[in-house]
């Protein structure tokens, strides 16, 4: 029986693990909007300084599900 | 931090989430709903540090700021813009709300950032009330001022009539995911950039005279770190202010 634990726990660390791998998904969503942002903004600055609020929410919408897999992460190692 | 970490003598001894364990102010008890913790703590100290900044800040009502009383109105004018902006004038009407999450916010995560600070939006169980306030808030205003319209936001009439069952679910999981992704963002970016900033002391604490480098990191990773707790205050109130404008204005996208 405490082998069988020992398996569980490491399946759900290995998982967790795993799970951070969706970080870089996140992190490559948070790189093309803001790569997007600065090109366009270098194309005609005087409307970069009204979109900046929209390229937060941009970074914002994307980050969040880079966010799920941290979550995901975390409920493996702590909530089972 | 870094003579916290030679206290702990050389190894890993420094347990990068020791930091965000509630304890109580008082003895080793149990935690009750009244037990004065580190959280109640440093809670009133950024609520103290409010008071200090907004109320004795802007006492003398200058026509030409003092340094206090200009950070005071950089920071109003900000919000207020920012609300204006995003949701209207008629989103001016629930400034406070959102100048109270902004401030709060920002206060704790910044007095968070003070070595031995124990930051209170760290945790998910702060944040999520907050979150799930906006979300209870935000979804009540928009069924007062809109009515049974308010269900406009998941069906979106510009899209084709084939498609507008897909999207109408694809909304309304969208709109109920916006708690869990709004509190566990800024409780995710505060607990892993304090955690990384104790890893690094633990690198300190283990490499002896080369410990220069890991603390020549740490002064990195801290500049990171304020730019972080900024941003993190700033997109908060502008998401808040994002689904005040679609309560507000649910046909506007």
């Amino acid at each position: 029986m405490a082998v069988e634990g020992d398996l569980v726990q490491m399946g759900a660390l290995i998982g967790a693990g795993l799970a951070c791998t969706g970080m870089g998904g996140a992190a490559v969503g948070v790189g093309h909007v803001v790569g997007n942002y600065l090109s366009g903004a270098l194309r005609n600055p005087a409307a970069a300084a009204g979109q900046t609020a929209t390229m937060f929410i941009g970074i914002a919408f994307a980050e969040a599900l880079g966010i799920f897999s941290f979550l995901v992460a975390l409920l493996l190692m702590y909530a089972q | 931090m870094s003579a916290e970490a030679e206290a702990a003598g050389s190894g890993f001894n420094i347990h990068p989430m020791d930091q965000f364990v509630v304890k109580p102010l008082f003895g080793n008890g149990d935690i009750l709903w009244y037990t004065p913790t580190n959280v109640t703590l440093w809670m009133g100290i950024a609520v103290l540090a409010i008071i200090a900044l907004l109320v004795l800040g802007t006492r003398g009502r200058a026509v030409v700021p003092s340094r206090s009383q200009s950070i005071a109105e950089t920071i109003y004018v900000f919000v207020h813009k920012m609300l204006e902006d995003i949701a209207g004038k008629e989103g001016l009407k629930y400034f406070p709300y959102i100048f109270t999450l902004f401030i709060f916010i920002l206060v704790s995560n910044i007095l968070g950032l003070i070595p031995g600070a124990f930051t209170t939006t760290s945790h998910i169980a702060v944040t999520a009330v907050m979150a799930m306030a906006v979300f209870t808030t935000v979804t009540l205003i928009g069924f007062y001022k809109n009515g049974i319209g308010f269900l406009g936001l998941f069906w979106i009439s510009s899209a084709p009539l084939v498609l507008r069952p897909i999207l109408a679910l694809i909304e309304i999981i969208s709109y109920f995911v916006r708690p869990i992704s709004h509190s566990i963002r800024l409780a995710g970016n505060m607990m892993a950039g304090h955690a990384v900033i104790k890893v690094f002391a633990g690198f300190a604490g283990a490499l002896g005279v080369f410990s220069v480098f890991p603390i020549v990191a740490i002064m990195a990773v801290y500049g990171l770190e304020m730019l972080v707790v900024c941003i993190q205050a700033y997109v908060f109130a502008i998401l808040t202010c994002v689904y005040l404008n679609d309560a507000l204005h649910p046909g506007g996208h």
